[in-house]
């Protein structure tokens, strides 16, 4: 396994491009997220201190952070259509094989490297989130201060499940803009998808078939914070009130994409003649 | 004899084309084969399946004594393909230590696998600064690191220019001198000549003929002859039973044999007949002839 991450970490690190992508996609979100933290004084006109509403309080910073710092996915998205892209395209995959990786293996370096990226995010977040929330927050007690960290087991399985996705659709079309295209199309398509159901059925049952597709499920791990801030300033804001937790079977979801996802890959590589 | 390789009625079927049709050989250690064929005649595609890079339709084929899997026996081979590739932002020392990471050898045999092709001094830089010669001879080291059982080469000097060519047969017939275990594919049939003691024929998929270089057709060669009594010779050439077909063009005469004989006899022979030979050599057909002829009577 060691070997196999070695592997890819060696094709990864030493592009030029992989590796300023990768430490946009993990240094962006964090600095980010620092520098809303800090007090930002509008040439005197105004100070904004996000911290000062409440937002870096325990444990809503677990949620706010996670669904931030998720948004900036993408960067590292581009590296994983990409490391597949560029194995096609200078057809060092086929070189790998001969030189006796087999094709579980090569799937699995790409595999274990976003599960080892995605590691690395969310541990790098836990200790972001940590600090602030313990600069903002009165409270000293562990168990409050580690409450709603699901959030953050959320966060690594939604990006390992899109990344994996990724990879699919790397594996899929073999050219890294494409593969990003076609993320798009379907994200598109299951909007339509959903439309449709709407006009079918009705918005309720449309709805929980939506959260079964890939993207939406993704999504749905780590609802957005915004109603949940609102409703925590709201004077009667209960009537409000919504689903925002982390549920197993979100989680059970998202892991299944993931799985087939990596089969797919894999299936795909096995039945190919390079 | 230790076999290396072992093909089975192997084909491949791409669509309706049959690019690999019922093949079988083996390949035994210590000795030198080429797979010879004209282009689009499958020999890439028989490499590709036992270098699993392509699925086989039907047949089966293993590596040393079966009881290893591909992807671990390909860690004994060494093979190179068409083209050189490697990863082009990377220093030619990177890519191989790459390579040493796949196929779980040490990483000490870099320098030395790099000295042997030439590309020592050049270890830093990036591959996409490379020649298409340098590329090719980085593909060999890349191949030996792990001091293969068997060197695969695919075409090896396919697009490379005359200094090109000579170093990389110069690195083979090196490598075959140690000992090594080599199958190489080509089109070029000096090339096969050259270096390979076994050579397997192909044409359209199928395999035409496998075995020994000088075996490969039952000939016992040819005389090239010239005397001033030009008429009698041919006369007594067409009489005798040893000699088959007798070509003529202008005054050089070939006389093909039936059954073995050598110069000085023949000489001795002609000379009792009265007729004194201003030209005599005797030869057997060159590897481009017997391929030619091999292909053609089928």
């Amino acid at each position: 396994m060691l070997r196999l991450l070695q592997l890819e970490l060696q094709k990864l690190l030493l592009n030029r491009a992989s590796k300023v992508l990768i430490f946009i996609s993990f240094v962006l979100p964090f600095f980010v997220i620092i520098l809303s933290s800090l007090r930002i004084d509008f040439f005197g006109f105004f100070t904004l201190e996000l911290g000062h509403y409440g937002l870096f309080n325990f444990p809503i910073v677990w949620h706010i952070t996670t669904f931030f710092a998720s948004q900036f996915k993408f960067f590292f998205a581009i590296v994983v259509v990409s490391m597949i892209g560029n194995e096609y395209s200078n057809k060092t995959i086929k070189q790998n094989l001969i030189d006796g990786l087999s094709k579980k293996e090569f799937i699995l370096s790409k595999f274990y490297t976003i599960v080892f990226f995605s590691a690395i995010a969310t541990f790098l977040i836990f200790i972001i989130c940590l600090c602030i929330g313990l600069y903002y927050s009165s409270i000293n007690e562990p168990s409050l201060i580690f409450r709603e960290t699901e959030f953050l087991l959320a966060y690594f399985v939604k990006l390992v499940g899109f990344f994996s996705l990724c990879l699919f659709l790397g594996m899929l079309v073999k050219r890294s803009a494409f593969a990003l295209a076609f993320l798009f199309v379907l994200y598109i398509l299951e909007w339509i998808i959903f439309g449709l159901l709407t006009w079918q059925t009705n918005i309720d049952i449309a709805e929980k078939i939506q959260n079964f597709f890939p993207l939406k499920s993704m999504y749905k791990l780590i609802d957005q914070p915004f109603q949940r801030i609102a409703i925590s300033k709201a004077p009667n804001g209960q009537e409000f009130m919504y689903d925002f937790a982390v549920h197993w079977y979100e989680i059970a979801i998202v892991l299944g994409w993931t799985a087939l996802f990596i089969f797919l890959s894999y299936r795909l590589l096995k039945k190919r003649d390079l | 004899m230790e076999s290396i390789l072992t093909i089975n009625n192997l084909t491949k079927k791409f669509g309706y084309l049959t690019a690999v049709k019922d093949l079988s050989f083996t390949i035994n250690k210590g000795n030198v084969y080429g797979i010879l064929g004209p282009n689009g005649s499958g020999k890439s595609t028989t490499l590709g399946i036992v270098l699993n890079v392509v699925n086989k339709t039907q047949g089966d084929f293993h590596w040393f004594d079966g009881n290893t899997s591909t992807h671990d026996a390909l860690k004994k081979v060494g093979a190179i393909i068409e083209r050189p590739n490697f990863y082009p932002y990377m220093t030619a020392e990177q890519n191989l230590k790459l390579v040493c990471r796949i196929k779980d050898v040490n990483q000490s045999k870099i320098a030395e696998k790099l000295e042997i092709v030439g590309l020592l001094d050049r270890k830093d830089h990036k591959f996409k600064t490379y020649s298409l010669g340098m590329k090719q001879r980085l593909a060999i080291a890349s191949a030996l690191l792990n001091d293969p059982e068997i060197l695969i080469l695919d075409e090896p000097t396919n697009g490379l220019d005359p200094q090109g060519i000579h170093q990389i047969r110069a690195i083979i017939k090196q490598i075959a001198s140690q000992g090594t275990t080599i199958l190489l594919a080509s089109h070029l049939l000096d090339e096969v000549e050259k270096v390979c003691s076994h050579v397997v024929v192909l044409r359209k998929g199928e395999k035409l003929y496998s075995g020994r270089v000088d075996e490969m057709i039952s000939s016992h060669g040819f005389f090239e002859l010239k005397a001033e009594k030009h008429e009698e010779l041919i006369q007594i050439l067409e009489q005798d039973t040893s000699f088959g077909n007798v070509k003529v063009e202008g005054q050089l005469i070939t006389a093909f044999l039936n059954q073995p004989m050598d110069a000085p006899s023949f000489n001795k022979l002609m000379f009792e007949k009265g007729i004194v030979l201003s030209h005599l050599v005797k030869r057997k057909e060159s590897l481009e002839e017997q391929f030619l002829q091999l292909t053609d009577h089928k």
